[in-house]
């Protein structure tokens, strides 16, 4: 039968056995083009993008020739300098980001905390759920109100919204991070004899910190976002204002020119934050363990 | 052959009457139904069957991560109630590897995490167990960088180091290509040939139950039952007429209903 299965229609075709040779194969690694090795730069890439937008801005600021409404790149680039060698803009600056780091801190702890209990237990679970259906799409400045009667004017209310808008979006990430965790991890860490915190803290945190950065990164952009718009509305009285509260000043003396500085530093740290903090983190953890492409 | 009688000393690992069930959202299953085995120090203990027998199952329960509706099982006389570092499992997923810590690190973590041994303890074992399985050159690299027969390397190493009872392996060749899992088989029977550790291995492969196993139990399937109990060949008769009669005899007996 198996005679019957190899017999060929054609004739019999000699066997080919070969010896491979190293050469004549040329250079088996070869280095990449110096075009494309500057190409594969990120903040290269990124600084060539922002250029071209700071040139669009000054070809129409130039245009339309109306500092008051639209100032040029070139006049806005002169007030941030003039307001940060007179000490204005780091000062409030600096005050932004001390009301920032206070909330912050305050929101992702209790995140962790909620997170923990929804781990915990499975009513802990319908708690989170519950409460991050509730609250999450609840806008920071709707409670601005509320966090008036209740703090008053001042540096209280400012946190209390900035806690709300970093607390919802970190917890949810880091509890969705938490229940994808691959169910083998889970058991090498119980084969190890790890419970509970133990779990959690050498386990499920790393296994989960893709999500749990994309939770903070996320909480800082609703933070900031919601700390200037807070500082518009109620830095008038809380004495020395943040960033926000320069915005407003300068936007009521009509100086557009300061009003864009303003708005060009909040962008500045939003950057920095982004592009140097959050990445730095990112690729001496998640990069470097192989999380993330 | 490193026990002539295992009847002699007593068994490591018992495993009496177990039935096991798991719940699915609309049943309860029986995974496997009453099964009896007894291992013994240094044996190469085989689970074989066809899936749906229950043989990983078993193993997790052997593990303590299911506990059995019915029957017992003991580790040297104890009741296994919970995972815990005497029964260290060898998973078939490749991910069974913590990616935040390097190879060293990942057996290091394991016999610290467990409280068997000091850190500096803890290195020194590791490095010895990672140049057994031939990785000392990549003792520095996260897993990402391995390639699957080198991640369950890795993982034989951390099991071996914490020097368990018995160590569970549970289909750790399944996912890797053939010739790669021919290299591992062997490398598996050298290092048992240094330290004679007890090793259950699960597979559905009749080949691999009997190049590995020095005894070999079938399951049923549906649910899993013990269907028999065999001595595998040594290794020198592999390839000879004794294999093939012997898997020849375990085809017939799985397949023959």
């Amino acid at each position: 039968m198996t005679t019957m299965l190899n017999a060929s229609p054609t004739a019999a075709r000699p066997e080919i056995i070969r010896e491979p040779t190293r050469a004549g194969t040329g250079a088996i690694q070869t280095p990449i083009s110096a075009w494309e090795s500057v190409y594969r730069i990120g903040f290269l890439r990124k600084g060539f993008i922002l250029l071209v937008l700071a040139l669009i801005w000054e070809v129409y600021g130039r245009w339309l020739d109306n500092p008051l409404l639209f100032p040029a790149f070139s006049e806005t680039a002169g007030a941030l300098v003039a307001n940060i060698l007179n000490g204005v803009i780091p000062e409030r600056a600096a005050i932004s980001l001390r009301t920032l780091a206070i909330g912050y801190t305050i929101g992702v702890s209790l995140a962790a905390l909620l997170t923990i209990v929804a781990i915990g237990s499975r009513i802990g679970t319908d708690l989170l759920e519950t409460l991050t259906a509730m609250f999450n799409p609840l806008p920071a400045i709707a409670l601005l109100p509320l966090a008036l009667i209740w703090f008053g004017l001042g540096t209280g209310s400012v946190v209390f919204v900035l806690v709300h808008s970093v607390l919802w979006a970190t917890a949810l990430n880091t509890h969705a991070g938490f229940r994808s965790v691959s169910n083998t991890l889970r058991m090498v860490g119980m084969n190890y004899g790890l419970r509970n915190f133990g779990l959690v803290w050498h386990i499920l945190v790393p296994a989960a910190f893709p999500s749990i950065l994309t939770g903070l990164k996320v909480g800082w952009a609703f933070a900031w976002r919601t700390l200037i718009a807070a500082e518009l509305v109620f830095g008038v009285s809380s004495g020395s204002g943040g960033l926000g509260w320069f915005i407003f000043e300068n936007r009521n003396q009509l100086e557009t020119a300061n009003v864009f500085a303003g708005l060009f530093f909040v962008i500045l740290i939003g950057l920095f934050v982004e592009n140097v903090i959050f990445a730095t983190v990112e690729k001496r953890t998640i990069r470097r363990w192989g999380m993330q492409h | 052959m490193a026990e002539a009688s295992p009847g002699v000393t007593s068994p490591l690992l018992r495993v009496q009457g177990v039935t096991l069930q798991y719940k699915t959202t609309d049943y309860v299953v029986t995974a496997t139904h009453r099964v009896d085995f007894d291992v013994y120090p240094s044996d190469r203990y085989v689970l074989l069957g066809p899936s749906g027998c229950g043989k990983s199952t078993l193993l997790k329960a052997i593990g303590g991560y299911l506990t059995p509706s019915e029957g017992s099982i003991s580790l040297k006389g104890r009741p296994v109630r919970a995972p815990g570092p005497d029964r260290m499992m060898v998973f078939q997923e490749f991910d069974q590897l913590l990616p935040w810590k390097t190879v060293q690190e990942n057996v290091t973590f394991a016999l610290t995490a467990s409280g068997k041994l000091g850190a500096a303890e803890a290195r020194d074992r590791a490095g010895y167990y990672i140049e057994k399985v031939g990785l000392q050159k990549f003792a520095g690299n996260y897993p990402h960088m391995l390639s699957g027969g080198m991640k369950q390397r890795v993982a034989i190493a951390r099991g071996m180091a914490m020097e368990p009872d018995v160590l569970l392996m549970d289909e750790p060749y399944a996912a890797l290509d053939a010739l790669t899992r021919r290299r591992m088989q062997e490398e598996l029977l050298t290092l048992w040939d240094d330290t004679r550790f007890t090793v259950l291995f699960v597979t559905h492969s009749i080949e691999e139950a009997i190049r590995i196993g020095t005894r070999i139990l079938l399951l049923s399937p549906h649910p899993g039952q013990v269907k028999a109990e065999l001595n595998s060949i040594p290794p020198e008769a592999l390839g000879t007429a004794a294999q093939a009669e012997l898997e020849t005899r375990i085809n017939d007996m799985l397949f023959t209903h």
